[in-house]
């Protein structure tokens, strides 16, 4: 019998296609997401070199970070934008990729319109030219972010060369309190092990608190998975995931779903594999968590202040939170239910799903955002958006004085029309909180869904719980 | 690929850890169709303040670093985003060698996909580089030889330093890779005839 393989051991191991002289790997790619800022010059690459796209039917296309977000039968303002947007139409149209316009209800965030189309599926290799890609492994299917060069490699040849990672292990034990969400486990995850802890890894996420979360939840920490430094995180699937893809356009049905099930379900990580890093995150001890500074690890209960770099462990790490709470505009020693916010937004392609609206709702129902706070709520994709007016949230949000928008990436890297003006503060709800991410000077926290809206209830971050 | 083997040029100390990609090419700057013509926004929002006035005490509007090609940086540099307008923009500026203690997985692959060499030194090595290179006007780097030479006080110093011999060989020689990946098709091909048979699902997919 061979050696115990852990879920991504086999799902490397399936896709060798040789491995090289020198020892490199080149790996199959079963699906690729393509969007817009990422792929022009690719595009580029292989006409210059007279190449062709191996696979356009593995390839799925659509613009989501340049796309905005109302008055959409005007079109793109930005020319810029508008040029990239068209530029991504052509060349699917040139190469035969399918392609999900802006006026098509299934255009979204890719890693939205991905599982929801039943693209991504367990087992598979997902890549795309966005560090979030990240976020397909929570359906089991090993998937990361690429640069540029890669994507046209991936066209080319529908492989990459590639070496293989080390495994890591995050074990998440005991219960999760009520009102603690996916998102406050990642962040108290990233909290632990820093911004380049898990650089080299692939992260499987293991425990019952991860076999308890909805495929959106599990969704939310693959996400997250890259803030964490690792390409790709990965959660084993199980009936959940089965449950979410039964009828999904693109997986498979009938008889060969049963067919697909069973190979699934081999993928799992054998009793007795090895890990190379075990990491073990006590639940029980995970509030709320937001971000104060300006990497994703600087991570806080809300029931905590900001930090003073007085208490620093470095001369660096005292540099760090310097710049960092002057680029914040705070003080030492405030607490944090103290910071108020001017701006909120909720959506991305961490927490732009279904799951995440109806929790907004809940805190909207009957609530009215605060006076000075201007709050965005940004559907991860048309059907998404669908779904949320079927059930009747765009009502709550828009009655509580939310500004319920068109999906896309939207505020999450301001790359359109949404952003922060200078000194602006926002709760977001998306995955990075680097200067000038969400706008030059702008100063964002990152928190769950159901933390954002109640900052917009309140005018400052607050404990969700005690509204 | 542009090829790396051997380097002569002064460096510019840049002593932030964490230096993500929306730091080195802020949003603004991806909205281009070209590789080409970024390095003029490389640390954009660094170099100027909001109203576009350039902020002098950032090293690369120090005259003392004009023409740099090397960058010795904090550790974990180009954390974030997979956008690798941040090599271009740096390799466009004229930068083709960075020195940090570490780097996110993302850029540092990017980086050999575009001619710049990423040298992996201990935080100390680094921090002792950042001095001398507020005084050395001209650091040697050898790719072949895997060492770093300069004269400080009069003193010839040399560093060494390690990196994997696969990503060694691609910037010396500036492989082509995905020339030299489509030479495989076949087997390409027969893992596709394999998959096809073990997984037939991933085979069906039609244009949606």
């Amino acid at each position: 019998m061979s050696a115990p393989k852990t879920l991504y051991d086999k799902i490397w191991d399936n896709h060798i296609v040789s491995i090289n002289d020198d020892g490199t790997t080149i790996l199959y790619i079963d699906r690729h997401l393509v969007h817009e800022v990422t792929s022009p010059q690719a595009f580029e690459g292989l006409r210059m070199s007279g190449r062709k796209v191996r696979r356009p039917e593995f390839t799925l296309a659509t613009a989501d970070h340049n796309v905005p977000t109302m008055d959409r039968d005007k079109g793109i303002a930005d020319p810029d934008s508008k040029l990239q947007v068209e530029t991504l139409e052509r060349n699917a149209r040139e190469n035969n990729i399918t392609y999900l316009p802006m006026s098509d209800k299934r255009q979204g965030i890719v890693h939205i319109v991905g599982p929801e189309q039943g693209f991504t599926q367990p087992g598979m290799t997902i890549v795309c030219g966005d560090s979030h890609t990240s976020t397909h492994g929570a359906f089991g299917a090993l998937a990361w972010g690429i640069g540029t060069s890669e994507v046209e490699h991936t066209l080319a040849t529908q492989t990459l060369i590639q070496t293989k990672a080390k495994n890591m292990c995050i074990k998440i034990t005991g219960e999760v309190m009520d009102g603690v969400t996916a998102k406050d486990i990642i962040l108290a995850i990233i909290k632990k092990i820093g911004t380049a802890g898990g650089t080299g890894y692939v992260i499987e996420y293991t425990g019952d608190v991860i076999r308890n979360l909805s495929m959106e939840g599990r969704m939310t920490v693959c996400n997250m998975s890259i803030e964490a430094g690792a390409r790709a995180g990965l959660i084993s699937p199980d009936e959940k995931t089965w449950e979410y893809l039964k009828g999904r356009p693109l997986a498979p049905s009938g008889v060969e779903f049963e067919t697909a099930i069973r190979y699934w379900q081999s993928l799992a990580t054998d009793e007795g594999a090895q890990y190379d890093e075990i990491v073990e995150v006590k639940a029980d001890e995970i509030i709320p968590q937001v971000t104060w500074g300006t990497s994703p690890e600087d991570v806080v209960s809300i029931d905590g202040y900001v930090p003073d770099p007085k208490n620093a462990s470095s001369d660096e790490k005292k540099r760090s939170i310097e710049r960092a709470l002057d680029y914040m505009g705070l003080e030492p020693n405030t607490p944090i239910i103290e910071i108020e916010v001017n701006k909120v937004f909720i959506g991305s392609c961490t927490n732009g799903r279904i799951e995440d609206l109806r929790a907004v709702s809940k805190i909207a129902k009957g609530r009215k955002v605060e006076k000075n706070v201007h709050a965005m709520i940004v559907p991860g994709s048309g059907l998404v958006k669908e779904q949320a007016e079927k059930e009747g949230l765009d009502k709550i949000f828009i009655e509580a004085g939310f500004d319920w928008r068109d999906p896309g990436c939207s505020m999450c890297l301001a790359m359109n029309a949404d952003k922060l003006k200078p000194q602006e503060r926002c709760a977001s709800t998306s995955n990075r909180n680097f200067e000038g991410r969400q706008g030059r000077g702008g100063r964002t926290h990152l928190m769950s869904p159901q933390m954002a809206a109640a900052a917009a209830i309140k005018g400052k971050l607050t404990d969700f719980r005690d509204l | 690929m542009e090829k790396f083997n051997k380097l002569t040029g002064n460096a510019i100390p840049l002593r932030i850890t964490n230096v993500d990609t929306d730091m080195i090419i802020p949003k603004q700057f991806l909205k281009t169709i070209k590789r080409t013509g970024l390095g003029e926004y490389l640390f954009f929002e660094l170099k100027f303040d909001q109203d576009g006035n350039k902020i002098d005490s950032f090293e690369l509007n120090q005259d003392q670093y004009k023409g740099a090609s090397i960058l010795i940086a904090g550790k974990n540099f180009g954390c974030g985003s997979s956008r690798e307008h941040a090599p271009w923009s740096i390799a466009d500026y004229g930068i083709k060698c960075i020195i940090a203690p570490s780097y996110a997985d993302i850029f540092y692959n990017n980086c050999f996909k575009n001619g710049i060499l990423p040298i992996i030194l201990d935080e100390e090595t680094v921090a002792k580089l950042q001095d001398s290179a507020e005084n050395t006007l001209n650091f040697n780097i050898d790719l072949e030889k895997q060492n770093i030479t300069y004269l400080e006080n009069n003193e010839q110093k040399e560093i060494t330093f390690e990196i994997d011999p696969v990503k060694k060989k691609c910037l010396i020689e500036g492989l082509d890779d995905i020339g030299m990946t489509l030479n495989k098709s076949s087997s390409i091909s027969d893992f596709e005839n394999n998959q096809a048979k073990k997984t037939p699902w991933l085979y069906r997919s039609e244009i949606i």
